[in-house]
């Protein structure tokens, strides 16, 4: 870990928030959804930040807002120095050639009438790349690293590919200007797990050779572990705990983190027929009206009044590793 | 009851309940469309038994859906169907549509993956299961209303009456749900199929339902269908599991002896690409190359032979035979694992 932590920042995010107003009957303001609330956290070089979080947390809107599509309401994100938030909308565009997205549905993230070699040469021809020899050179390059042989792949249309191979078109498209980060928001859930299991090795391979930085968006805890250096876990909003992915997983210290973790099924001989007692029950409470205090309180099994009164903040209890609970698991030191 | 009578129902039990309650065999589905013909399922054969709970586990495009479609008839007129499935020693393929409609809902239900869709949004909670209930059986109104709030508590709906009068959209997706699995027991069926039915739903939820579904076959004796990509899903619940790969059933055993000795090279496969939580963060996963198979075009040999590391020869030439090669252990594979626990 210390290793990660002195490499240099690549992208900065403080006190992100993002709110939308929703309408109620005959256009009336209905109320407030507080999707992403006070969220900060630091990406540096050739690392990856998995954040996990069920539907409705906001983990997709925190993407949204690290990309300024549609900028924050507050908080300011830092781009290798630029700050995104506040800067003017040709250096944003400048800047986002940084910061590359993958997206869940492979089908509908490409243009179902341009060839492959045409996607993928899209960044290039928007930023002004290179002659058009050039980029045909770089394109072919791009598929292959991908896994894809150009030959074979540089005129087919979409409906021609299979589901993984459309991602791996995606994936050759975001790194086609040498981007310093990659925002996937669950660019894997969509794919059968053999395939699967290709892309996600393609995405580590890319992240040793290219050293590239993944901001890695998923609600599969065990995906995410599998690719992350450090790991955020949000809850209707907000970030209740951050920490290295080994020392999260082995020692979760929120119990939002445990009720997860405990509702996997895992393909274990010894967990087959387990009956486990559920870890959580009820229903996510509305991010509209969120509960007082502890945004997790009405579903935690550790709440208490305090939990209520006030609100729990990130605190750290062991190096790199921090939480937002006033009766967490453990003290950090298991 | 004497003892004799007990010992006897116990042992009964024991190796399956006896005549099952689903007898499907060599069933086969085939598309057909402009000149294309596309081979969905290619010869399948289970038993299903009162009170068990049978998981078949695929990726898409292995025939997993289809399959249990073709039981209820619920595929489109392009589909051609061969086999038997029998339903209580009833054939159940090639039946009239009249005739189907008598054993859809009453003795097999199903629910679907997405909940937002199998509801009618701009019908009332409360009127689309009484809907479901009256369809089935002649109740008055009164009636009806008293099934439909005793079906929400038995799926355990929070606050069912003010539930009862509101519509789709003010649900969640795990409520949706609920009341789609109410909707499928309203006439009490003997047999669920559960289509991909916790997919779309977060994990926390995911077990709620599935904890849900299991109390269900206890308290009323349902047999259930557990159609999944997720082998995970499969060995936390079922009983029984079926793996299915270009239409065919590779490997089929009881959840623990499948989970203690896997002997399709598919099925190791799949178990090894799926992320675990007792991986290091990076470790490499093992990777199977290339894509699933063409349904259009399926090979003489066996399916899997093209991604199968333990492929030789003699794979190509002939697909292995599914057969029963341990005791309750089913698999197609000539050169199968050591089946030594992974």
């Amino acid at each position: 870990m210390t290793t990660v932590e002195e490499r240099p920042t690549v992208l900065s995010a403080r006190n992100l928030v993002q709110e939308f107003t929703v309408r109620g009957r005959g256009g009336i303001k209905g109320g407030v959804v507080h999707a992403v609330s006070d969220v900060s956290f630091d990406i540096a070089e050739g690392e990856t930040l998995g954040v996990v979080g069920e539907t409705g947390s906001g983990k997709s809107t925190l993407a949204r807002s690290v990309m300024q599509a549609p900028r924050p309401k507050s908080g300011e994100v830092v781009l290798r120095g630029v700050n995104l938030t506040t800067c003017k909308r040709a250096q944003l565009t400048e800047a986002r050639r940084h910061v590359q997205m993958v997206f869940q549905d492979p089908f509908g993230s490409l243009n179902p009438r341009w060839r492959v070699s045409d996607i993928v040469a899209e960044p290039l021809v928007g930023y002004g790349v290179g002659s058009g020899a050039e980029r045909e050179r770089r394109v072919r390059e791009l598929l292959d690293l991908v896994g894809l042989n150009p030959d074979t792949f540089g005129r087919r249309r979409p409906h021609e590919l299979s589901g993984g191979q459309c991602q791996r078109v995606a994936i050759a498209r975001a790194i086609a200007l040498d981007p310093a980060l990659i925002v996937c928001d669950e660019a894997v859930s969509s794919l059968d797990v053999l395939i699967q299991a290709q892309v996600l090795n393609l995405f580590e391979q890319l992240r040793t050779e290219l050293g590239l930085s993944y901001l890695f968006i998923s609600h599969d805890l065990a995906l995410v572990k599998q690719v992350s250096d450090r790991v955020a876990v949000m809850h209707l909003g907000q970030l209740c705990e951050v920490g290295p992915a080994e020392a999260l997983y082995r020692a979760p210290l929120h119990p939002y983190t445990v009720a997860l973790l405990a509702s996997i099924p895992e393909p274990d001989p010894e967990s087959a027929r387990r009956r486990r007692p559920l870890a959580i029950r009820g229903e996510p409470p509305s991010p509209i009206s969120p509960p007082s205090g502890c945004r997790f309180r009405t579903r935690c099994p550790r709440a208490e009044t305090r939990c209520a009164e006030e609100v729990p903040v990130l605190r750290e209890l062991a190096p790199g590793h921090s939480v937002a609970c006033h009766f967490p698991e453990h003290d950090g030191t298991p | 009851m004497s003892i004799e009578e007990m010992a006897e129902r116990t042992a009964i039990v024991a190796d399956g309940g006896g005549q099952p309650l689903l007898e499907v065999e060599d069933l086969r589905v085939r598309f057909e469309s402009r000149g294309r013909r596309v081979n969905a399922v290619n010869g399948l054969s289970y038993r299903l038994y009162e009170g068990r709970m049978l998981a078949i586990i695929g990726e898409s495009g292995s025939g997993k859906s289809v399959s249990s479609r073709a039981l209820m008839g619920l595929l489109p007129g392009s589909a051609r169907i061969s086999g038997s499935a029998r339903f209580q020693g009833r054939q159940l393929l090639g039946l009239p549509d009249r005739e189907m409609r008598r054993h859809r809902g009453a003795d097999i239900a199903m629910v679907f993956q997405d909940p937002a869709r199998s509801l009618n949004p701009t019908m009332r909670i409360g009127a689309q299961i009484t809907e479901a209930v009256r369809a089935h059986g002649d109740v008055d109104k009164r009636a009806a209303y008293e099934r439909a709030m005793e079906l929400l508590q038995l799926v355990r709906l929070p606050a069912p009456e003010r539930r009862f009068h509101e519509y789709p959209h003010q649900l969640s997706g795990g409520m949706r749900q609920r009341v789609m699995i109410a909707i499928a027991l309203a006439a009490d069926p003997k047999l669920l199929i559960a289509d991909e039915a916790t997919t779309a739903l977060d994990v926390t939820t995911q077990a709620q339902i599935m904890e849900l579904l299991l109390e269900l076959q206890e308290r009323l004796g349902m047999a259930i269908i557990l159609i999944s990509h997720d082998l995970g899903l499969a060995a936390t619940y079922a009983h029984d599991v079926i793996v299915m790969y270009a239409g065919r059933a590779v490997e089929y055993a009881p959840a623990s002896t499948l989970f203690a000795a896997v002997r399709m090279p598919y099925t190791e496969a799949l178990l090894g690409a799926i992320p675990r939580l007792e991986r290091p963060p990076h470790s490499p996963l093992p990777v199977t190359p290339g894509q699933p198979p063409d349904l259009t075009a399926l090979p003489a040999g066996c399916p899997f032979e093209p991604r199968c590391p333990r492929a030789q020869d003699d794979c190509r030439t002939e697909a292995p035979p599914f057969t029963e090669h341990e005791p309750g252990h089913w698999w197609a594979c000539y050169h199968p694992c050591e089946g030594s626990s992974s």
